[in-house]
């Protein structure tokens, strides 16, 4: 659905130029929930802005359904606008509108006639939950509330693709849930192809399929949501990921870890159905070993469980083999983190 | 004065001769003020827009033609009233047909409200976030749907306020239009209250004016109040 290809944003000023994207290539395959995520000042606004050329890039191409966005202008330009929705963290709705009258607006200019626009807003107001507040206006709204009308907004047009500028960055966490929930049951029932730029790795772990870390204006990393949270390679991620699953082991058992230098412990971690099997019933039965759990969290990334277990295993040097080949033969990434003696 | 004001108040004569020029007066300040003021903002509008869409970062940024007016609207606001009446003089003939009258002065109280107008417009105008111009943009929006469905309507309520300052500022400017014959309230304070000593009609148009100037405050508040959804 949208194809980058050695994109590069440089700003010039009287001050000297700032390089504010360097060599970006990414690939967003149609119907994902695509989340890039970096501090602020990494470049992360200046990419999105790129997508519908609110930023003109200084070098490189962006294939967005189908067409070359950098080439495009004028009337051009403003009709492939159409094909883009987009949300903002100041929801930047027109005050002097209603709900309805703000849904309307990118209606109004695509040239829809009256009729059309008024049915379509009378679609749009129920998919956000919004239809007892068709005559509001914005001031008399929450938080929550103006962004829903700012999604109804953006996806008037029926758009291929949304992008999202920090969609929950101004929302209290529990608004945060709902408004990333409707986001995500917008994208299935849709099938509408989401962009998120963001600073929360909340909100990668909650909606996206993919994720791409920018840092300094280059994308250090990027893969499906499972792989990278599994496998994160560069510091920033792993930061970024133990900030929403804490991977550190407590200090309070780390003490006492300490006393038993014999130990053999071990790290496991589960993706999918495998959490759910009995791993560690299993192992006491079919292996021989005593298990001793440690510590252990379970989540979800978007809807697949996920989940880390930190084990004590005791037994013998045949059965403590017999329990890493069963571990492997599972599937599950297992992590030593002692060995013992 | 007491008993000569009581005296006056009762001749039939004097209310007479009130009837003869309070009205007229106030006629010719209503049509100097109400087609100066539409005028005004007919030249102004435009110059606020373009001021504010040709400044950097915004729909279609140009500093030379936001330089060059800018300029333009200075040099203006700067030139005292009574001397842009008289300088104007030729100019005025040449649109009017004549250089004295009320129409006469309608000229001149154009060419000084309007870049006045326009400054207005250009506050007003800068209120709309950045954000919302973007969000329009992403959407497609052109730039004159941009002024047209955005700047404009969103700026409603601080648009009619302006309007009526710039509207108790003409009226204030029509008293010096007399100096070209325009006449008006604020003519008739001046050559009868104070050129002919004559304090009770000093006072009487003082007072209408005084009316006005509230009662076109009061509407523009309130109106602005209604149009305003913050």
């Amino acid at each position: 659905m949208i194809h980058i290809t050695n994109l590069s944003k440089v700003f010039k000023s009287r001050q000297g130029t700032i390089t504010a994207l360097k060599d970006i290539n990414l690939h967003v395959s149609k119907g994902a929930v695509y989340g890039i995520i970096g501090l602020s000042g990494a470049g992360k606004s200046t990419l999105i802005r790129c997508l519908n050329m609110l930023e003109r890039p200084t070098e490189g191409e962006i294939i967005l359904d189908g067409q070359n966005m950098t080439t495009l202008s004028g009337k051009d330009l403003r009709r492939a606008r159409q094909n883009i929705g987009m949300i903002f963290q100041h929801f930047n709705l027109l005050e002097s509108r209603t709900v309805s009258g703000n849904i309307a607006f990118p209606l109004e200019i695509a040239e829809w006639s009256k009729e059309e626009i008024d049915e379509r807003v009378k679609e749009l107001l129920p998919l956000v939950g919004l239809e007892d507040k068709a005559s509001a206006y914005p001031a008399q709204l929450s938080g929550g509330q103006k962004q829903r009308v700012g999604i109804a907004r953006a996806l008037a047009t029926k758009p291929a693709v949304l992008l999202c500028d920090e969609a929950t960055s101004a929302l209290d966490p529990q608004t945060t849930v709902s408004i990333l929930g409707l986001l995500k049951e917008i994208n299935e029932k849709l099938d509408l192809t989401i962009v998120i730029i963001t600073h929360e790795m909340k909100v990668i772990k909650e909606i996206c399929t993919d994720v791409a870390v920018i840092d300094q204006s280059q994308i250090i990393e990027q893969g499906s949501v499972e792989s990278v949270f599994i496998h994160p390679q560069s510091s920033i991620a792993k930061e970024f990921i133990s900030s929403v699953l804490p991977n550190d082991l407590p200090a309070q058992l780390l003490r006492e870890l300490a006393l038993h230098p014999h130990a053999e412990i071990v790290k496991i971690h589960f993706l999918g159905s495998t959490a759910s099997e009995p791993v560690i019933t299993d192992l006491i039965k079919q292996c021989g070993v005593t298990v001793n759990i440690l510590y252990g969290s379970i989540d979800y990334l978007r809807s697949t469980m996920f989940g880390t277990l930190t084990l004590e295993l005791q037994g013998s040097p045949d059965s403590l083999a017999d329990a890493y080949e069963y571990l492997h033969k599972r599937n599950l990434k297992v992590e030593v983190i002692r060995n013992g003696i | 004065m007491g008993s000569e004001f009581l005296s006056l108040v009762q001749d039939p004569a004097y209310w007479d001769s009130l009837a003869k020029i309070v009205p007229k007066a106030l006629n010719e300040t209503i049509y100097m003020v109400v087609v100066s003021t539409f005028l005004a903002y007919v030249l102004g509008i435009p110059m606020g827009v373009f001021l504010v869409i040709t400044s950097a970062n915004h729909v279609l940024p140009n500093p030379w033609v936001e330089r060059t007016l800018g300029t333009i609207i200075n040099i203006f606001r700067s030139i005292p009233f009574i001397i842009l009446l008289v300088a104007l003089i030729p100019f005025t003939t040449m649109v009017v047909g004549t250089r004295i009258g009320t129409t006469a002065a309608i000229v001149p109280l154009v060419i000084s409200a309007a870049p006045f107008v326009a400054r207005l417009i250009e506050s007003s105008l800068k209120e709309v976030s950045h954000g919302v111009i973007e969000a329009a943009l992403s959407m497609g929006a052109s730039p004159w749907q941009i002024i047209s469905k955005v700047l404009l309507p969103e700026t409603k309520s601080p648009i009619i306020l302006g309007i009526a300052i710039t509207t108790i500022n003409i009226i204030a400017y029509t008293a010096m239009a007399g100096a070209v014959g325009g006449g008006g309230l604020g003519d008739l304070a001046i050559q009868y209250g104070y050129n002919r000593f004559r304090t009770d009609i000093m006072i009487i148009t003082v007072l209408i004016l005084v009316v006005i100037v509230q009662g076109i405050q009061w509407v523009g508040t309130t109106l602005a109040r209604k149009l305003s959804h913050r």
